[in-house]
């Protein structure tokens, strides 16, 4: 490991690496990647892997879709090694209320002013594109067929190859102890193989950035969230999009080799760090996805796992640079949107380090909150 | 093992796309199984694991109580969707 830096990025999920990536990509030579498991070992890892561009605000419609278009094109912007395994099959979101309803129409509209070709459906539609969908109780919804999933995995891998490949250094199984600074200047990092001094620090460690924060003396505010998920043996391709409820708290999808995934998060759990899996989760998880399509009663879950999602108070993410540190960037809170976004994120954050005018207008300071000025987003889950 | 060997029944893994994988760097259990898939199949891992960790430690040098094991995940032996309803939509 080298043991000076021009910047170290904290983090090996997809944001950290594709921040990394796009940091050497600008021209930064020394960028050093710390990661204290394997890649994607935290909530990349664990994701549902979805990519939707149905959003409620401008700034997410054009993160999403923004990165879909990298996404579309990164096995050949990263020559990656393998297939990212990008499925467009698109997203299903499904409307059981009124009020619901008209949100995803105002949605809709504001998503074709920007590009994204999304349409309102009533349910017979959307039986024509889920034709084992259970249409009880469903007023319509909504649908764009360019939405879809990648793998993690892969994607995130395929980033910190191209970020090795232009310089960059990854190093894994190494943890961050503490953060070195003097007065406000970061001085360094001191991680579990060594000391590496830098002048900037780029926290992008998801579910525990909150913990990286307070070593450099800043206070992000950031709480993790249990969400729970499972997957089945694989089967013959049934379902192509993406099916999506806000108000029954349920995302399912078939992933291209064939297995389902399906999952939620209980956002009344206590705040902490478990990733523990529970029963109640298979028993309620079952109920909900056998009732919305019925023929997945055969089908055989093999296991189940969970993940962080890292939250902030209005459900968007924190891109932006410290006020208590000079130098130091957070890219965390997403608030379990931030796989579909990570290719735009590291592009900005780089822009961000390097001084150049941002790619798209952001504004996700971490200091909203003191302010009262909450972002709002119609369309979280 | 002949290179064609099939390891992973469930994902049609050959012994020589583990050997690749493993001198790419992907040296343990965990990351194989995210990369290759090895262990998230029907049978979860129960054929292939002792098999790749034996390939890990040849080909690194690792004693094999060195290798981790993938962690084990519920529910172990694979539990259908209807049966965790209790049949409740059983139409």
């Amino acid at each position: 490991m080298k043991n000076k830096a021009n910047v170290v990025v904290i983090g090996g999920g997809v944001v950290g690496c594709s921040i990394a990536y796009n940091l050497a990509l600008q021209g930064i030579s020394d960028v050093i990647l710390i990661e204290k498991s394997f890649l994607a070992s935290g909530s990349t890892g664990r994701c549902g892997a979805g990519v939707r561009q149905q959003w409620g605000t401008k700034m997410n419609c054009l993160l999403a879709q923004k990165s879909m278009e990298i996404l579309e094109n990164m096995n050949d912007i990263l020559h990656t090694k393998r297939d990212i395994e990008l499925k467009q099959k698109g997203y299903l979101l499904l409307a059981y209320t009124e009020k619901e309803m008209n949100q995803f129409k105002k949605n809709v509209e504001l998503q074709n002013s920007l590009g994204i070709a999304s349409k309102i459906i009533t349910p017979a539609q959307a039986r024509e594109i889920v034709p084992y969908l259970n249409t009880e109780k469903l007023l319509g919804g909504a649908f764009y067929e360019k939405d879809g999933h990648a793998n993690p995995f892969l994607v995130t891998n395929a980033y910190a190859q191209a970020a090795i490949s232009l310089g960059a250094e990854v190093n894994t199984y190494t943890e961050v102890v503490s953060i070195k600074r003097n007065g406000s200047k970061i001085e360094g990092v001191q991680t579990s193989k060594g000391f590496i001094s830098t002048d900037t620090v780029i926290d992008a460690a998801g579910g525990y950035s909150k913990e990286i924060g307070k070593m450099a003396g800043v206070d992000i505010p950031v709480y993790p969230q249990r969400h729970q998920i499972l997957v089945t043996d694989p089967v013959d391709e049934v379902l192509g999009p993406m099916v999506m409820s806000f108000s029954y708290n349920i995302y399912c999808q078939q992933s291209p080799q064939g297995s389902f995934i399906m999952g939620y998060g209980d956002p009344t759990e206590p705040r902490d760090y478990n990733i523990n899996s529970s029963w109640r989760f298979l028993e309620e998880m079952a109920e909900k996805a056998v009732w919305l399509l019925p023929p997945l009663k055969n089908l055989r879950v093999v296991r189940q796992w969970s993940g962080l999602y890292t939250m902030t108070e209005d459900r968007q993410p924190l891109i932006c640079k410290a006020d208590e540190a000079e130098n130091f960037y957070m890219a965390c809170g997403f608030s379990g949107h931030g796989f579909m976004i990570a290719p735009m994120v590291g592009k900005l954050i780089s822009e961000m380090v390097i001084g150049k005018k941002l790619s798209i207008d952001i504004e996700l300071n971490y200091k909203r909150f003191e302010k009262g000025e909450l972002l709002f987003e119609p369309s979280v889950v | 093992m002949e290179n064609k060997t099939i390891i992973c029944r469930c994902e049609d893994i050959t012994v020589e796309e583990i050997r690749s994988i493993i001198k790419e760097g992907f040296t343990t259990l965990e990351e194989i199984k995210r990369i290759t898939r090895c262990g998230m199949g029907p049978c979860q891992g129960k054929t292939c694991t002792p098999i790749i960790a034996r390939e890990i430690s040849r080909i690194t040098g690792k004693s094999i109580d060195e290798i981790i094991p993938s962690k084990a995940r519920p529910p172990v032996g694979g539990i259908a969707l209807g049966e965790l309803t209790g049949d409740k939509n059983e139409k």
